[in-house]
């Protein structure tokens, strides 16, 4: 039986693969990187693309998507850190811009000093009133 | 029959309210359910970035990273505070919210600037209604939280920070104990503390790096902030639902007592009304043999 070596695809939402594979083959940023098993410690950016598994007893490969990530690689161990975004300098930097926007944007019509008196006094009245409800609730027992 | 139609009418609203909160409480158990499987499901990525990114700065001494290096004068702090977008949960943004503030306050004390990047919008509207600097907000995240959807209000906070506009950056959010109990925390995010980067056995050996070192260490630690604010997201979620679960499950308690003591006054008023009635038609046999 050839050598296999661990394979584990992760997102920051979900884990998608996780077993053994003879051969990994990875969309790097520099070029198509295949892995083998005992490859020596290696962590690169990866683009956008499909990742190969051989695994083995199958003649078929398996393909995963990824929309980029980072890849770390370990004599034994390959992980793919999957991002589920469409990642890129200037697509964040875009992103960014517009939630700063609307930031600004909400920032207008308003005063600037923090008001802290009376946002203490509306929290102490939710607090208050939280109580009362379950002070009611003790005296209450149905 | 004084009074009797208006308690039966207060009962049917109860008992309407009743049914409301029955199965918001119903909808709430089966989301907890789903946002708790998210939250575990984030676990393997965040654990294993964290290790990478511990190694990393072990690894590199030689170049350090803003996000590692930790600032002698603290002029200005970034919050980032998350919170639900609804409310009808308890006092789980009431929590977290007064604990940011108080945290706030101090700072204000000594003098240091303060912004705010409230995620949800019981945090962002109490932050605009306090007049806070918000640099960034994140409102309607729904219920399955995209990392995606996160990415552009957190790169303001952490552009602030490389830039030196903000020394330190906070993060507040409830902390997922268990379904009864939710504890709000406030802790440093940036920059990274280092008992959480201390790796575990990093020896002498080394990656290659492609395309160089510092790009690559760039990114992890990028992803490895953003998966930090992503872990306290979906954490946060599974404490909304839990105390939303456990607070409508209070409600529908509650108006099963009220109807309780409803029904008795209601029975109590027509048994007066009976006894009148009766008395009445005694009364009046009475008065004419």
């Amino acid at each position: 039986m050839a050598m296999t070596i661990q394979v584990d695809v992760v997102s920051a939402e979900e884990s998608i693969f996780s077993g053994l594979a003879e051969l990994v083959i990875v969309p790097g940023e520099t070029g198509e990187l295949g892995i083998y098993p005992r490859h020596t410690p290696l962590l690169t950016r990866i683009k956008p693309g499909s990742v190969r598994l051989k695994l083995p007893n199958q003649t078929e490969d398996t393909l995963i998507y990824v929309s980029g990530g980072m890849l770390e690689v370990q004599p034994h161990i390959v992980t793919i850190l999957a991002d589920t975004a469409i990642r890129g300098g200037d697509l964040d930097e875009a992103r960014a811009l517009e939630a700063k926007r609307a930031a600004e944007e909400s920032m207008k019509n308003r005063t600037t000093d923090i008001d802290y008196a009376s946002a203490q006094a509306e929290l102490a009245e939710a607090i208050a009133q939280l109580r009362a409800i379950q002070k009611l609730r003790h005296k209450n027992p149905h | 029959m004084a009074g009797s139609k208006e308690i039966r009418t207060k009962i049917k609203s109860v008992e309407n309210t009743r049914k409301i909160t029955r199965a918001m409480e119903m909808v709430a158990a089966a989301k907890m359910r789903k946002s708790q499987q998210r939250m575990r499901a984030a676990r393997p990525y965040a654990e294993k970035i964290r290790q990478v990114a511990a190694h990393l700065s072990h690894a590199n001494s030689e170049y350090s990273h803003p996000y590692l290096v930790k600032r002698d004068a603290v002029k200005n702090v970034g919050i980032i505070l998350i919170t639900s977008d609804k409310g009808l949960c308890g006092g789980l943004n009431t929590n977290v919210l007064r604990m940011a503030l108080a945290q706030m306050k101090q700072f204000e004390a000594k003098g240091t600037g303060i912004r705010v990047t409230p995620i949800g919008n019981k945090g962002f509207s109490f932050m605009s209604r306090i007049g806070a600097k918000i640099e960034s907000h994140l409102i309607g995240l729904g219920d399955t939280p995209r990392i995606e959807s996160m990415i552009g209000t957190v790169k303001v906070m952490l552009d602030a920070y490389v830039a030196g506009e903000v020394d330190a950056v906070y993060i507040s959010y409830n902390h997922f104990v268990n379904t009864m109990k939710q504890e709000p925390v406030f802790e440093q995010l940036l920059p990274l503390s280092g008992e959480n980067l201390n790796a575990e056995g990093s020896g002498s050996w080394d990656y290659i790096y492609e395309p160089d070192a510092q790009a690559v260490i760039d990114e992890m630690l990028l992803r490895y902030v953003e998966s930090l604010v992503y872990t306290a997201v979906s954490e946060n979620q599974a404490a909304e639902q839990s105390a939303r679960m456990v607070a409508m499950k209070a409600a529908s308690d509650n108006a099963k007592a009220v109807i309780g003591e409803l029904k008795l006054v209601y029975n109590k008023a027509r048994q007066a009304a009976i006894t009148k009635e009766i008395s009445e038609i005694v009364g009046g046999a009475a008065a004419v043999s």
